[in-house]
């Protein structure tokens, strides 16, 4: 790792304005995929904004019917937390699919949000479910938050204090892993909301997307019979040495078919992760 | 860049020590300059989160420690594999459990899959080989097959919950 200064603020306006001093500083959540990537160079800056004492990026509680997330929770809280499991299943199963219980125990919620791999889980969670984050200074609907490949709609002194999801029962989330790092080769989260289905595909290598043609036919006819014959555009996906674009949007295809059985017959699937050495 | 004072207890006692903030947990504890530390049974695997060979216990849960800063760790209990021997010099339940169902063979990987086995007690995770298989997934082996180590998680974790540690 190249040098840098590690700080700790004690209030979310401090950290902003810490931010917006330095052009090369960067926030530090729980650090899963900021170390290696320093370690690799990839990032270098010259100083660390370590959130971990900021209580007010921490709370995992209900707000009026409404699920709140604070920033700086890990992984490991939400998918133990019995809230999480009441008001929104789908998200306590989706969190305990990341990584590993080590990587889960210190990445957060906020981290991997504002990192926005492309093939992260969190952000499918966010869209299905028409989260909002909420920042030090606005509310972001998730539709307008991510913007591509590790890219989002915040500002470079923006703090994301955490994200408010709707309650949802009928919603559900299954990746088909890639093995090493157990990120999703291509993973979809589908949500049944009050204005119609909602399909929201990560892992393509483009970052985060909306299969609109799955949510028109599944919002008419709710059976994975709906979905036959549609097909993600090639265009959409990336192909690299884990799988061809062409194997991706398949993918894609059979997790949205495999969501919606899950979302029908709940007790016939048991798992919500799919490896590749399973299937 | 400037040294920053940090305070961990590391193993029960209290340690003081200037790190750079670059310095991460696992080099701390296996004794970098001035720490002081010579903790050389967590071992540095992979160096990139995945091996979990590094994993140590803090406050409670398992880390990854080559992916943690020491100064991230400042202010937190930290229990290495030599914290786990039991007043009397005897090893701990787990650490016996790998011992009678050689769940070893080179031993690089072991104090990580011992901290991560002791670690699934807190976690509620059942001591049944498919729990455990999953619960190990931070964990890599290239030398056992992994047969021996899930028998001896097993067994490990019933001990600890059968006579729990004062």
């Amino acid at each position: 790792m190249n040098p840098f200064e590690y700080r700790r603020p004690t209030n979310v306006a401090q950290a902003v304005a810490w931010l917006r001093d330095d052009p090369d500083a960067k926030l530090l959540a729980g650090g899963q995929s900021l170390l290696a990537a320093m370690k690799l160079r990839f990032a270098a800056p010259s100083l660390l904004i370590d959130l971990q004492d900021l209580p007010e990026l921490t709370a995992l509680e209900e707000q009026s019917g409404r699920l709140w997330i604070g920033a700086m929770c890990s992984h490991a809280r939400v998918a133990s937390s019995s809230l999480v499991q009441l008001l929104a299943p789908m998200l306590a199963r989706l969190a305990h699919g990341i990584g590993d219980q080590q990587v889960r125990n210190r990445g957060t919620v906020g981290g991997s949000i504002s990192n926005a791999d492309p093939a992260a889980c969190w952000p499918a969670g966010l869209i299905a479910l028409q989260a909002t984050i909420c920042t030090d200074r606005r509310d972001i609907p998730a539709d307008d938050f991510f913007g591509g490949l590790f890219t989002t709609a915040l500002e470079p002194d923006e703090i994301v204090r955490g994200v408010r999801f709707p309650a949802a029962q009928q919603a559900c989330y299954i990746k088909f892993e890639q093995p090493a790092s157990r990120f999703a080769l291509t993973g979809v989260a589908l949500a049944k909301t009050a204005t119609g289905v909602r399909v929201a595909v990560t892992g393509l290598g483009y970052g985060i997307c909306r299969w609109e043609a799955a949510e028109h036919a599944l919002s008419a006819r709710f059976s994975p019979e709906a979905l036959q014959g549609l097909q993600l555009d090639e265009a959409l996906a990336s192909g690299d040495i884990h799988a061809t674009a062409t194997y991706r949007v398949h993918l894609a295809a059979v997790l949205t078919r495999r969501v919606v059985q899950q979302i029908l017959r709940p007790s016939t699937l048991g798992t919500a992760t799919t490896t590749a050495s399973t299937s | 860049m400037a040294v920053i004072p940090i305070t961990l207890q590391v193993n029960g006692q209290l340690r003081q020590a200037s790190v750079p903030p670059s310095t991460l947990l696992v080099d701390f504890l296996r004794g970098g300059p001035g720490t002081g530390l010579s903790l050389n049974g967590t071992h540095i695997g992979c160096d990139t989160a995945q091996c979990g060979a590094c994993t140590v216990l803090v406050d409670g849960a398992a880390t990854k420690s080559c992916n943690l800063l020491a100064v991230q760790a400042n202010g937190s209990a930290v229990t290495t594999i030599e914290g786990l021997t039991q007043s009397d010099g005897s090893l701990h339940p787990m650490q016996q459990a790998f011992g009678k169902h050689h769940g070893l063979q080179c031993g690089y990987c072991t104090p990580g899959m011992v901290m991560r086995g002791v670690a699934m007690a807190a976690e509620g995770v059942p001591a049944e080989p498919e729990a455990v298989r999953s619960a190990l997934s931070g964990n890599l082996c290239r030398c056992t097959g992994y047969f021996g180590i899930v028998d001896a998680v097993c067994e490990g974790l019933q001990r600890m919950r059968e006579r729990p540690l004062a």
